[in-house]
């Protein structure tokens, strides 16, 4: 069985703690979303989890087949268009050229990106734009565990349905286990099974919030009533620092 | 391929960009007739003089095996410069320590007139091809290296991180990643390094040999042919001028097309 699992881990970077004694476990077809404050360590983590920073303490032990990673930022290489950088991860993987670009076109025709932007360079992309083309390239590899770094965050409301409608039906299939940082709690809900709750100074998990309703049958009512709930909750106060009217 | 193809592609719109330029060239040599009128013609020949001994020339075979010679020596230290101020640039980009030695030395490279190394030059190798050959090594070295220092220092971490992520191999980390990045430093050190190379290799050629461009224009002076002079002026400067213009912007447009 595939999964990932994280115990005691712990990071500084210099003298400053930035984590501390994270632990949990990502089964095979979960989501599990990480929340908290801008600084608390969370992209810190996700680093930590995809083995793009080196664990000092603590252990990080991860069985997926294969993952890839959205990041915070774009990160798309300035001097290729659209299509070219959305086949990187095909490429690399030696998957042939042709295949590789007819599954990038139909994977940016999917998100909403134009025939049109195909030959664009990023420079001449919106924010929205080239975080789309970020997100398309992690999930045309299909991997089997998704690092998500708040892949929505510069996308307007439609946008933001349809994406995440599209990981809906991926979870859905089980095709899929992500690994998933957002500040927006009504996303997290929409998306998760479980719901981890990251404190800052150094970073620390207070808090999980399980939901055991399959995410195709959420629907707004519940992300709505799920989401008042859970912002009565005194560690969700406490943690954003919440002023209560 | 594709890529040439739409170097050529662009090229008569670029050309048709080039009408202002040519108007400031005319403008120019009306200047020059307008002080040739001035000042008479042993001073300040007449640009139509001046380009009659240059068709004159032109044709002369003594003339054009000079202009191959220079060209030749040009070449070949330019050459030299590339290769070793790309890779040894690289090299010390890639290496912190390297990178922080090779400072100063650079420093004094850039800084150190070419006529120093002209001097050096003619007392280690003597009056010839090695000469001229190592000036326009050593001039024109420190500019390709710098280049190629910084691009290769100015890597963008994140995007090697992302580069990580997606496990690419070495072959496509280098031409994905890192090549276009150096790249867009070398290259317009490269063409930088060219203009410096073709003024040296006069330069010492006036000074150290007996043949090609440079000491044809030795003998103008001593001759006091002023419109021979102009003529060989004007022959140096149009070669720069098409090698820059006519063949490495083009591609530096096409290279750098993805920058904002
Ligand atoms: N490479 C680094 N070197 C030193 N400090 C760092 C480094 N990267 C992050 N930090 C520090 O670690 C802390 C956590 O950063 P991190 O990027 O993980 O926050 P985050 O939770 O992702 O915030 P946000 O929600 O705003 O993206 C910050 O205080 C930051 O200054
Ligand atoms: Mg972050």
């Amino acid at each position: 069985m595939e999964k990932l699992e994280v115990a005691g881990l712990t990071h500084h970077f210099g003298f400053t703690k930035i984590l501390e004694n994270i632990n949990f476990t990502l089964q095979k077809g979960e989501v599990l979303s990480i929340v908290g404050p801008s600084g608390g360590g969370k992209t810190t983590l996700l680093h930590l989890c995809a083995d793009l920073l080196d664990v000092t303490e603590g252990r990080v032990h991860n069985t997926f087949a294969s993952s890839s990673f959205a990041f915070q930022e774009a990160r798309l290489l300035p001097w290729k268009n659209v299509l070219d950088n959305i086949m990187l991860g095909l490429l690399a993987c030696g998957e042939k050229r042709a295949s590789a670009l007819e599954r990038a076109k139909k994977i940016a025709l999917r998100f909403g990106l134009e025939e049109s932007d195909f030959e664009k360079f990023p420079k001449d992309l919106s924010g929205g734009m080239r975080q789309r083309v970020s997100f398309a390239r992690a999930l045309v590899t299909k991997p089997s565990l998704l690092f998500l770094d708040e892949p929505f965050s510069a996308l307007d409301i439609g946008l933001k349905r349809e994406l995440q409608n599209i990981l809906i039906e991926m979870i859905d299939k089980k095709e899929i286990s992500i690994l998933f940082i957002t500040h927006d709690l009504m996303e997290a809900i929409r998306l998760s099974d479980t719901i981890l709750l990251l404190k800052a100074d150094p970073g620390h998990i207070v808090k999980a919030f399980t939901y055991k309703m399959p995410q195709k049958q959420r629907d707004d009512t519940f992300v709505y009533q799920e989401s008042a709930k859970i912002l009565q909750d005194s560690e969700i106060i406490a943690t954003f620092e919440l002023e209560l009217k | 391929m594709k890529f040439l193809f739409k170097i050529l592609k662009d090229f008569p719109l670029y050309l048709w960009s080039g009408w202002g330029a040519i108007g400031s060239i005319f403008l120019f040599i009306a200047l020059w007739d307008a002080g040739h009128q001035y000042y008479g013609s042993l001073v300040l020949p007449s640009p139509l003089e001046t380009f009659t001994t240059l068709l004159g020339m032109l044709q002369d075979k003594e003339m054009q095996e000079a202009i191959q010679t220079t060209l030749t020596r040009a070449g070949i230290g330019f050459g030299i410069a590339v290769i070793l101020g790309t890779s040894l640039g690289l090299l010390a980009g890639f290496f912190m320590t390297a990178s922080m030695m090779s400072r100063p030395i650079v420093t004094i490279l850039v800084g150190m007139p070419p006529i120093v190394w002209i001097v050096l030059a003619m007392i280690w190798f003597g009056m010839g091809d090695e000469t001229v050959v190592f000036t326009v090594v050593v001039a024109s070295f420190p500019i390709v290296f710098v280049g190629s220092l910084q691009g290769t220092r100015t890597l963008d971490g994140d995007l090697s991180e992302m580069a990580r992520s997606f496990a690419l191999p070495w072959h496509m980390k280098f031409f994905d990643v890192y090549f276009p990045h150096i790249f867009s430093y070398v290259f317009p050190a490269w063409v930088a390094a060219l203009g410096m190379a073709w003024k040296i290799v006069i330069m010492a050629e006036l000074l150290a040999t007996s043949d090609g461009l440079g000491a044809s224009l030795a003998v103008a002076r001593s001759q006091l042919d002023t419109a021979g002079a102009l003529a060989l002026v004007v022959i140096m400067i149009a070669s720069l001028l098409f090698i820059e213009y006519v063949i490495l912007e083009p591609i530096k447009r096409e290279v750098e097309l993805w920058r904002s």
